[in-house]
C-alpha cells in the first residue's frame, strides 16, 4: 500500500496527495494506492503539480493501516508526517538545570 | 568586532536582491527546482525533513548583542520561536517559508550577517576557538586570521565549485578548543623563536564516514603568507581532489591516497610560485583587521573579587556554576562565562527567542555586548568581571539558562538527527534528553569529571561522535534505530578517533549502555583526577567491552 508525499513549495511543509487530487498536510487525508498503475497515475498527477509550482519533490511511500488510520511504515516517514518527536520552541522547557 | 566596510555591505545587499529575484522566479515557475536548488543552497537554504531550513553563518562564532537580538527577532517573526546553534558555530532556523527568506536575509544584512557559503562545495564558515581574544593561554587572537580567511574565501571564483565542501578552523592556543584537527585545514597561530607570528598548518582532517586526523604539512607559515599557503592547498585540492565519488571527494581522501610527502611537495611548489604575488598579505592590511578585534575597555582589577568569593562561599549552586562554567581570562579580575544550552530535558543547542533576547541583554550589560557561539553548541560571554558573575548568574536563573554542566557528561554535542534532518538514520535529541535525565545529579557528574559525549544521527557525523570520549552513532538496521558506541575519541590537541565497541544498542538500551561505560570508568580509574579519556588510554577498550558484551 502506497501514498504520495511531497513538500509544499511555499512553506516547505510536508504534504500528502489526497483522494480528490488535492494536497493535505494531514497524513490521515492521504490517498492509498494498492496497484502499480494507480501509483504511476498518482505520481504523474503529483509531478504535474510540481510543474504548477504547488509542491516539491513528490515520491511514493509505503503505508499501512494502524487502528483505522493510514500510517507511514518507515520511521523517517512517520516523523515527517507527525513532526519532530521532541518538543521545541516554547514547549521545550527544561526540567532542571544541574543546580546542585 | 569586525564591521562591514562599504564593499561588504553592498555585496551582501546585492546578494539579497539577487536571491529575492530568484525566489520570485521559483514561485512563478520560471525556475524549476533543479535550477533553483543550487541557488538556494548557495544562500544557506536547505529543504529538510519537515520544511525549509536556513543556516545562518556566525563567522568564527562571534556575535554582538545587536546581532543576537536580530536572531531572536527572526525566530519570533519568521520561524517557530527558536533557533538551533550548530556544531560549526552557525545557527539554523527550522521552519522558514520560502517566500519569507529574502526578508530574513534583508534583516540579517541590516546587522551585518548572511547565510552565504553555509552550504555547497565551497569554503564554509571559518570557525575558531570560542574563547578567542579572551583566553589566558592565547598566543594571538585567531579571529584576526579567521576574518582574513573569510574575506579571501567569500565568493572566491576559483573555489566556489570544489570537489566537496571545505572547512577551516583557526586556534590561537596550544589547547585546541575548536576541534581544529578535524578540519580540511587546521591552523594554529604560533610565534617563532624571533617572536614573529605565523601558523602551524594541518591538512586533511575530517569526520563523516571516513574520519581522519589532519596532518601537519608545515610547522610555520609566516603571517604574510597565510592566504598564499591556503590558496596553494586549495589549488592542489581543486586540481587533484576526486570528483567521481562524493564519498571520496574531501581533501582527507586526497591526503590519504596521495600521501603527505607528495602532496606537500605539490602544495609547496604552488606556494613558492604564488607567494610573492598579490596574495602576500601587506602588514598594514593585517594590522587594519586587528583593529576590529582590539580589546574592549577593560578595567584594572585585582585577581580576586570579594563579591564573587563571598557568593561562592555561601551559595552551593552558584559555586558549582562558578567551578564549571568559568574559563580563565587574560585580564586580571575577568573571566569568560559559558551559558550552557544543555539543561535537563531540552534539545541541546536550541534557544528560544526570549532566551536569545535575554542573552543579548546580559551580554550588553556585562560583556561589552560580545557573545561567542562554541562548536559545542553553547553561548559564551567572553569578557565578564568576576565582580559581576553573581549578578549574571541571577539573570541566567531568571532566564532559565543557568545549567552548571559545562564540560561534563551532560554537556553533549548532539546533531538534529532524524527529528529534523533529511540525511539522518536515527534520532539524536531524544537520546540526549534521556541521558541528561539519567545523569541529572550534578554531584555525580562532578565525580565523573570531564567527559565529552557526542551523538550523531548518521555517519555524516555532524554530532562529532568520532571525537567523543564516548561517541554514539545512530544507524538504521532494518527499520529499527540502533546506536553504536565508540570510545576514546577526542577533539582536542591530542585528537583521536574513537573505536567502535561492538554491536549497536536499541533505543531502549543505549542509556543503560552509556551508564555501564561510565560506571566501568569509575571502577578502573586510578585516582579521582584521572579523567575518562586518560583512563581509557591507559586501560584500552577491553574492560568496557567486557561489561557491555560479556
Amino acid at each position: 500500500m502506497k501514498s504520495i508525499t511531497a513538500h509544499d513549495l511555499v512553506n516547505g511543509n510536508v504534504v500528502f496527495l489526497g483522494t480528490a487530487g488535492t494536497w493535505s498536510k494531514y497524513v490521515e487525508d492521504a490517498a492509498l494506492y494498492e496497484d502499480a498503475d494507480a501509483i504511476t497515475a498518482a505520481l504523474a498527477l503529483a509531478e504535474r503539480d510540481e510543474d504548477r509550482q504547488l509542491v516539491v519533490g513528490p515520491y511514493e511511500i509505503d503505508m499501512e493501516i494502524v487502528g483505522d488510520a493510514p500510517t507511514p511504515v518507515k520511521l523517517k516517514e512517520k516523523i515527517r508526517a507527525g513532526g519532530p518527536t521532541t518538543a521545541y520552541g516554547e514547549k521545550m522547557e527544561a526540567t532542571s538545570f544541574y543546580a546542585g | 568586532m569586525y564591521r562591514y566596510d562599504e564593499f561588504d555591505a553592498k555585496f551582501v545587499s546585492d546578494r539579497v536582491d539577487q536571491f529575492r529575484d530568484q525566489v520570485a522566479r521559483r514561485l512563478s515557475g520560471e525556475l524549476k527546482e533543479e535550477e533553483f536548488k543550487p541557488l538556494r543552497l548557495m544562500n544557506g537554504l536547505y529543504l529538510q525533513l519537515h520544511a525549509y531550513m536556513l543556516r545562518v553563518a556566525i563567522p568564527y562564532g562571534t556575535l554582538s548583542s545587536r546581532q543576537m537580538r536580530m536572531l531572536a527577532h527572526i525566530a519570533r517573526k519568521y520561524d517557530r520561536g527558536y533557533g538551533h546553534f550548530t556544531t560549526r558555530q552557525n545557527i539554523q532556523f527550522n521552519w522558514p517559508r520560502l517566500e519569507d527568506v529574502p526578508d530574513i536575509l534583508d534583516d540579517l544584512a541590516s546587522v551585518e550577517m548572511h547565510a552565504i557559503q553555509t552550504s555547497g562545495n565551497c569554503i564554509r564558515n571559518v570557525s575558531a576557538d570560542h574563547f578567542a581574544g579572551a583566553a589566558a593561554d592565547e598566543t594571538a587572537d585567531p579571529r584576526v586570521y579567521a576574518e582574513i580567511l573569510r574575506q579571501w574565501s567569500t565568493v572566491h571564483p576559483e573555489f566556489t565549485f570544489l570537489p566537496r565542501k571545505f572547512k577551516i578552523a583557526v586556534i590561537g592556543s596550544d589547547q585546541d578548543r575548536a576541534a581544529m584537527k578535524t578540519h580540511d585545514i587546521g591552523l594554529q597561530v604560533k610565534r617563532n623563536d624571533q617572536g614573529e607570528i605565523g601558523f602551524a598548518v594541518y591538512v586533511g582532517g575530517g569526520q563523516g564516514r571516513t574520519p581522519m586526523i589532519a596532518k601537519l604539512v608545515n610547522e610555520f607559515v609566516s603571517e604574510n603568507n597565510l592566504i598564499a599557503y591556503c590558496e596553494a592547498i586549495l589549488r592542489v585540492y581543486n586540481l587533484y581532489g576526486r570528483r567521481d565519488n562524493k564519498y571520496k571527494a574531501r581533501i582527507k581522501i586526497l591526503v590519504h591516497e596521495t600521501g603527505l610527502v607528495e602532496l606537500k611537495k605539490d602544495i609547496e611548489d604552488e606556494f613558492n610560485r604564488i607567494k610573492d604575488t598579490v596574495l602576500k598579505l601587506p602588514d598594514e592590511s593585517i594590522r587594519a583587521i586587528e583593529t576590529y578585534f582590539e580589546d574592549p575597555a577593560f578595567e584594572t582589577l585585582p585577581a580576586l573579587s570579594e563579591t564573587f568569593e563571598t557568593r561562592v562561599a555561601t551559595d552551593r549552586a552558584f559555586s558549582i556554576f562558578a567551578e564549571r562554567n568559568l574559563h580563565p581570562h587574560k585580564m586580571s579580575g575577568y573571566t569568560s562565562l559559558t551559558i550552557s544550552m544543555k539543561p535537563v530535558g531540552a534539545p541541546p543547542g536550541d534557544a528560544t527567542d526570549a532566551q536569545m533576547d535575554a542573552m543579548a541583554d546580559i551580554a550588553e550589560e556585562f560583556s561589552f555586548g560580545e557573545i561567542r557561539i562554541s562548536h559545542e553548541q553553547n553561548v559564551i560571554l567572553p569578557h565578564v568581571k568576576l565582580d559581576d558573575v553573581p549578578a549574571i548568574y541571577d539573570a541566567l536563573v531568571e532566564a532559565k539558562l543557568h545549567s552548571a554542566n559545562a564540560g561534563l557528561i551532560t554537556d553533549m554535542i548532539t546533531c538534529p538527527g532524524l527529528d529534523y534532518c533529511a540525511l539522518a538514520n536515527a534520532r539524536s535529541i531524544p537520546v540526549a534528553q534521556r541521558l541528561s535525565e539519567r545523569f541529572e545529579d550534578i554531584e555525580r557528574q562532578k565525580d565523573i569529571g570531564e567527559l565529552k559525549l557526542k551523538i550523531s544521527g548518521c555517519i555524516n557525523a555532524c554530532g562529532h561522535h568520532h571525537v567523543g570520549h564516548i561517541g554514539i552513532l545512530g544507524v538504521d538496521r532494518k527499520g529499527e534505530e540502533l546506536y553504536q558506541i565508540s570510545l576514546g575519541g577526542s577533539g582536542d590537541e591530542n585528537t583521536s578517533v574513537g573505536k567502535i565497541t561492538g554491536r549497536g544498542f536499541t533505543s531502549d538500551e543505549i542509556v543503560d549502555a552509556v551508564e555501564t561505560v561510565v560506571d566501568t570508568y569509575l571502577d578502573v580509574r586510578n585516582t579521582q583526577s584521572e579523567t575518562f579519556i586518560e583512563a581509557y588510554r591507559r586501560v584500552g577498550d577491553a574492560p568496557f567491552k567486557q561489561v557491555l558484551y560479556g
